[in-house]
């Protein structure tokens, strides 16, 4: 299978605050072209495995490759080639608060490309939409915005430069479950039409059954497995068989 | 070399068709084809190339597109590519499954947003901005005077009945506030007392009245310096400090909390750091006072050969008590203006973390701006009562 090219290879990964470890021995492997669940219980370290893929947060010992370079390796040239490469969206969306949803999209489109100003903000405009913002909210600050359109909008902004991977940490979260369903058939289009590789933190059970190919399972400071809802349901460990075979786990995989 | 870049690391998305990898540049060109006007794509159109496609050509009509030549493509590419081409998009012809697939998508939504609106430049948005920065500025000086009336009424309050008021976050505040300040309170009027008397000592010397410079670093240090220089020290220290705090308060809805808990914000939040300013303002003045007297005391011994001794006996015989009262009565008064105006900024912190900015600004600007008008009205009282 043509499409088992890694996009993130995760090889011995430690991080740790101080004394506290995160993680140690963490390997994972994202395969090109598919989207990935992250999941695992409240202090995991779901968040803190995209800030060391990303390169926010230093891993203590281990090596993290996108796209075939170790990112903890980088200079600052080839660092940016990767980071024009990716797109993230973060749990709250982090817009900048002083500019417009449309500047705060802008944002990478000035920064790494050379188009001129009405083409950037012709493309900027585009994301917007796709991001399936009504054509209103691009004036709009971002305190203006509801939680479910803030999400958008950044889900915009990391979309910007046609990014071959993206990041999103909780995308769902704090959205109501219609919202939250569009979202997430709005990310799988996206990912489908755009052949996104896409990396996704999440706690929501029906996200996980909507558009992931494959879930992870943190436990124990490592992955504990990967596989399909239907393989992990199989395994015999006592989270995930409290994940998946809860009451709100079993009502996801029915529907 | 940017391009070549992203090529090497290997990871932009490839054209469908492997081996017709397209290394020609990034553009476009018409050609005739049985009475036919095709587009001709070639070369990569993504976000890092698109810009180098020339799209202020006249092409005239148009009656298709062709895509085959096209290497890689992303949704910006096909942006550009779609409004090149208008209408003919609809003959769209050349094997090239994602660049249809991604021209399909910018045909199908709606990909237009509103215009930007621009800030007017007119005579008549001056007029206006003018008029609303006077109502805001009356607004404002109202509602301060409103939170002043509601913050003494809870501190009265509050007074006959101690047992509710907070003492711990009061002590914290003396202690943050107060306790912590007194270094740097102390070392300022130290080198402010020094300039004073140079500044003295150069003038006074034309007269040969070198030895008045004890009386004049007295006076000023007592009666203005010390509680002045308190106070914006304050102002920019803790002031700040307080808008900040229940700032990030606000902004988390901690406040809210507060208020649907029960507790009043006035009474739990804006009144213990009352209290504290009010008690350690003149404390640091006093102390401020003193620093700045023996900067004065160091420059009058070093460079004018006034002894310390000579210096203290001057000021106890000729410097007249009274100025330090005056001096010192002002004090709490301006620890409660740095209190009430940093807290009442602190409240009204809305949700982004651009307001908290702006009040913090205000804030300081706001105490600043009034310790000193008030030191000027306490100036001409303290005249006209002959003290």
């Amino acid at each position: 299978m043509s499409a088992r090219e890694a996009a993130i290879r995760v090889r011995g990964l430690k991080t740790a605050y101080g004394s506290h470890i995160v993680h140690e021995n963490l390997d994972l492997d994202v395969w090109q072209g598919e989207v990935l669940g992250i999941i695992g219980g409240s202090g995991t370290g779901k968040s803190v495995l995209l800030r060391a893929i990303v390169g926010l947060k230093r891993p203590s010992a281990g090596s993290v490759d996108v796209f075939g370079r170790d990112i903890t390796r980088l200079d600052d040239a080839e660092r940016q080639a990767v980071e024009r490469q990716w797109g993230l969206m973060f749990q709250d969306g982090a817009l900048f608060s002083n500019l417009t949803v449309r500047e705060n999209v802008l944002v990478p489109l000035q920064e790494h490309t050379q188009l001129d100003r009405t083409m950037a903000t012709e493309i900027a405009d585009m994301k917007i939409r796709l991001a399936g913002l009504g054509p209103a909210a691009a004036n709009k600050y971002p305190s203006d915005l509801s939680g479910g359109m803030r999400k958008r909008a950044a889900l915009a902004r990391a979309l910007a430069l046609d990014p071959a991977l993206l990041f999103l940490d909780e995308p769902t979260a704090g959205l109501d479950p219609i919202t939250a369903g569009n979202f997430d058939s709005l990310i799988r289009d996206l990912q489908q039409a755009l052949g996104l590789t896409v990396f996704l933190v999440t706690h929501d059970l029906d996200t996980l059954g909507a558009i992931c190919d494959r879930i992870a399972v943190l436990a124990d400071k490592r992955v504990i497995a990967t596989g399909t809802i239907a393989e992990l349901r199989e395994l015999d460990h006592p989270w995930i068989n409290d994940y998946f075979n809860g009451p709100r786990g079993r009502a996801a995989v029915a529907s | 070399m940017r391009d070549l870049n992203l090529h090497l690391l290997g990871f932009r998305r490839k054209s469908t068709r492997k081996g017709l990898m397209s290394k020609d540049d990034t553009m476009f060109t018409v050609r005739e084809e049985d009475g036919a006007r095709i587009l001709c794509a070639q070369g990569d159109w993504t976000v890092m190339t698109v810009h180098k496609v020339d799209r202020d050509t006249e092409l005239g009509a148009l009656d298709g597109v062709d895509v085959t030549a096209i290497g890689d493509i992303d949704t910006a590419g096909a942006l550009v590519l779609s409004r090149l081409a208008g209408p003919a998009l609809e003959h769209l012809s050349g094997t090239h499954e994602s660049a249809r697939q991604l021209i399909s998508l910018m045909t199908q939504t709606d990909i237009a947003c509103d215009p930007p609106s621009l800030p007017g430049g007119s005579l008549m948005d001056l007029l206006e901005r003018t008029g609303r920065s006077s109502i805001r500025l009356w607004n404002e000086s109202v509602e301060t005077l409103a939170f002043l009336g509601e913050a003494l009424s809870t501190c009265t309050r509050l007074i006959f009945q101690p047992r509710r008021l907070r003492w711990t976050p009061m002590v914290a505040v003396m202690e943050e506030a107060g306790l912590d300040a007194l270094p740097i309170v102390a070392f300022l009027s130290f080198f402010v007392g020094m300039v004073v008397a140079f500044i003295g000592a150069t003038s006074l010397s034309e007269f040969g009245a070198t030895i008045f410079t004890v009386e004049l670093v007295g006076i000023s240090m007592m009666r203005e310096f010390g509680v002045i220089l308190t106070a914006i020290i304050l102002s920019g220290r803790t002031n700040s400090a307080f808008t900040a705090q229940i700032g990030a308060m606000r902004m988390r809805q901690e406040v809210d909390a507060m208020t649907t808990l029960g507790l009043s914000p006035m009474e739990v939040l804006v009144a213990p750091r009352i209290f504290a300013m009010v008690v350690m303002t003149p404390f640091l003045s006093f102390i401020s006072t003193l620093s700045g007297m023996a900067g004065g005391m160091l420059v009058g011994w070093l460079a004018l050969d006034i002894s310390p001794v000579v210096f203290t006996a001057r000021i106890q015989d000729y410097v007249p008590v009274s100025n330090f009262w005056v001096g010192l009565s002002k004090a709490p008064i301006f620890g409660l203006i740095v209190a009430l105006i940093g807290c009442r900024q602190g409240l009204l912190v809305g949700g982004s973390v651009q307001s908290l900015g702006k009040h913090t600004t205000t804030s300081v600007v706001q105490a600043i701006f009034s310790i000193i008008v008030i030191d000027a009205v306490f100036a001409i009282f303290y005249m006209e009562l002959g003290l």
